[in-house]
């Protein structure tokens, strides 16, 4: 009979660690998280929405009215930072308000108001970002993809 | 002489190990360590006086009565939360030297530690506080740790005074650890509440009040969790190693303390212990309860419970205490627990070792 060695020992030991983690660890309430992550993340949208059609039934072109909805938008998201109501919001919204731009603007406003206390140079303007870091980084990298791809195939 | 890989020692006797390929290694225990782990007390280190300084929330939970201050607010006039940690610390080591009638600069030696950076809240509190200094890190099992190395610092006859302290913060805690304050985050419900509270200690060589008997310095454990937001699960086993070492190495039944409290486990991590101790052998299972759990009430929104290293510093120099001395409580085994990662190391993929040591108290 082969003997185990330590190695082996411990990987089984902490195997049937697992599986009694699993056992008792709580699960999160699913149902409940997607129920409200919709409702919070669809009257987000609807709500951007509704600014949307306001501003191109006041004559504003397509475009315009996009970029001024999204600056409405990123206001709203600093403002329920700035006063504190957002964390409130996403403990329940969860990716319901962690998805929409507001979201985004609700990131990098948190970020900003914890780290001013190291000063606006290597506070403010040097962790600004580091939460949010990610999104942009990717978000242009991933562009930059598209656009080679579009002006190399098409 | 070999047993399941550990050597087995025997007091007062040089200890023989069998390594690999038979090579013999002597390792000579002192005169007070009992078995692999516990050091026992001659003169058992009275706890002269004590304090306890908590935040609005620990404040608003089943305890609030029984801690001596609640702090109004997170910040307590200061700029920011690192500064208003440090201001909750030296208070409550002022509070707890005055109780005893003293000057700080009566107090010998400050152990004392926190969650911080390069123990940001401790060291500016000791600069305030002028009383000779050593740091210590042990995450959640902070308190713990420094009441035992007091303990021994007073029984090995080296000072004749010591206070002990820790410190937690719950907004300091999650800018450094987690995420900024105002961020809108959904936590899972095995995830603790980091705990905005203090407690310091005063212990010395003689006088009356509950004594330390017994410590048992805990090994480091790491049974392969990396959720950060699920510490319970990663400290259980800890917790367990060391409850099961301390009633090894002093031969004494499961039911001889009234009541074995650890630090932060959690509900989840507490609920771990219990089959673990099972697991382990321990049985009759210890009356065992945890001052994470204790801390806060269900409905106060808080996850699995409360952790940091002043929850197991304030429910001792708070509610546990006063129970000792109205002897509703004669012996208690406290054992802190503490995980022993940082978020470099999580980011990094590694998984979270932790820690507990133990101190028996008795009245």
């Amino acid at each position: 009979m082969e003997i185990p060695n330590a190695e082996e020992l411990k990987q089984a030991e902490i195997d049937e660690y697992n599986s009694l983690v699993q056992q008792i660890k709580p699960k999160p309430p699913l149902l409940k998280h997607c129920f409200w992550a919709f409702v919070v993340g669809g009257l987000i949208c609807a709500l951007a929405q509704v600014i949307l059609n306001s501003l191109q039934a006041g004559g504003m072109g397509q475009t315009n009215a996009s970029s001024v909805t999204s600056v409405i938008m990123i206001f709203l998201g600093a403002l329920l930072t700035g006063i504190g109501v957002y964390d409130e919001i996403g403990k329940t919204a969860g990716a319901g308000s962690i998805v929409p731009i507001t979201g985004f603007s609700n990131v990098i406003v948190a970020s900003a108001m914890e780290f001013k206390r190291e000063g606006y140079i290597f506070g403010v303007g040097s962790r600004i970002f580091s939460i949010a870091g990610p999104t942009l980084v990717f978000g242009f990298a991933v562009s930059t993809l598209i656009g080679l791809i579009k002006v190399l195939f098409m | 002489m070999v047993c399941r890989g550990r050597p087995m020692c025997l007091p007062y006797r040089a200890t023989y190990v069998a390594i690999g390929s038979g090579k013999m290694e002597v390792t000579m225990p002192g005169p007070k360590k009992r078995g692999m782990q516990t050091v026992v007390f001659d003169n058992p280190p009275i706890l002269a006086s004590w304090a306890s300084v908590v935040g609005p929330k620990e404040g608003e939970g089943p305890w609030g009565n029984d801690f001596d201050l609640i702090i109004p607010d997170y910040l307590l006039g200061e700029e920011t939360w690192e500064k208003a940690e440090n201001q909750m610390l030296k208070q409550t080591v002022e509070m707890a030297l005055n109780k005893a009638s003293l000057q700080t600069n009566e107090a010998e030696l400050l152990l004392a530690g926190d969650l911080l950076n390069q123990l940001a809240a401790s060291n500016f509190a000791a600069a305030e506080l002028s009383i000779p200094f050593l740091g210590l890190y042990g995450a959640c099992s902070t308190m713990v740790q420094a009441l035992l190395t007091g303990s021994m610092l007073i029984d090995g006859g080296f000072y004749g005074r010591v206070v002990a302290a820790a410190c937690s913060h719950h907004y300091s805690a999650e800018r450094q650890f987690r995420f900024p304050t105002e961020q809108g985050v959904q936590k899972p419900p095995s995830s603790q509440w980091t705990a905005t509270a203090a407690g310091a200690v005063v212990l010395e060589s003689a006088g009356s009040g509950p004594r330390i008997t017994s410590a048992t310095i805990g090994r480091v454990v790491d049974m392969g969790q990396s959720d950060v937001n699920d510490m319970g699960s990663a400290m259980a086993p800890a917790a367990a190693d060391t409850i099961k070492m301390h009633l090894q190495d002093l031969n004494f039944s499961p039911d001889y303390y009234d009541l074995v409290v650890t630090g932060d486990l959690g509900k989840v991590g507490l609920a771990i212990l219990g089959q673990l101790l099972g697991k382990e052998g321990v049985v009759p299972s210890p009356t065992h309860s945890d001052c994470g759990v204790l801390l806060f009430d269900e409905k106060q929104d808080i996850g699995a419970g409360g952790s940091g290293c002043g929850c197991c510093a304030s429910m001792l120099c708070g509610p546990l205490l006063k129970k000792m001395i109205k002897a509703e409580i004669k012996k208690l085994l406290l054992v802190g627990t503490g995980a022993l990662m940082s978020p470099t190391t999580s980011f990094q993929g590694s998984t979270i070792p932790a820690i507990a040591h133990a101190i028996a108290i008795e009245y």
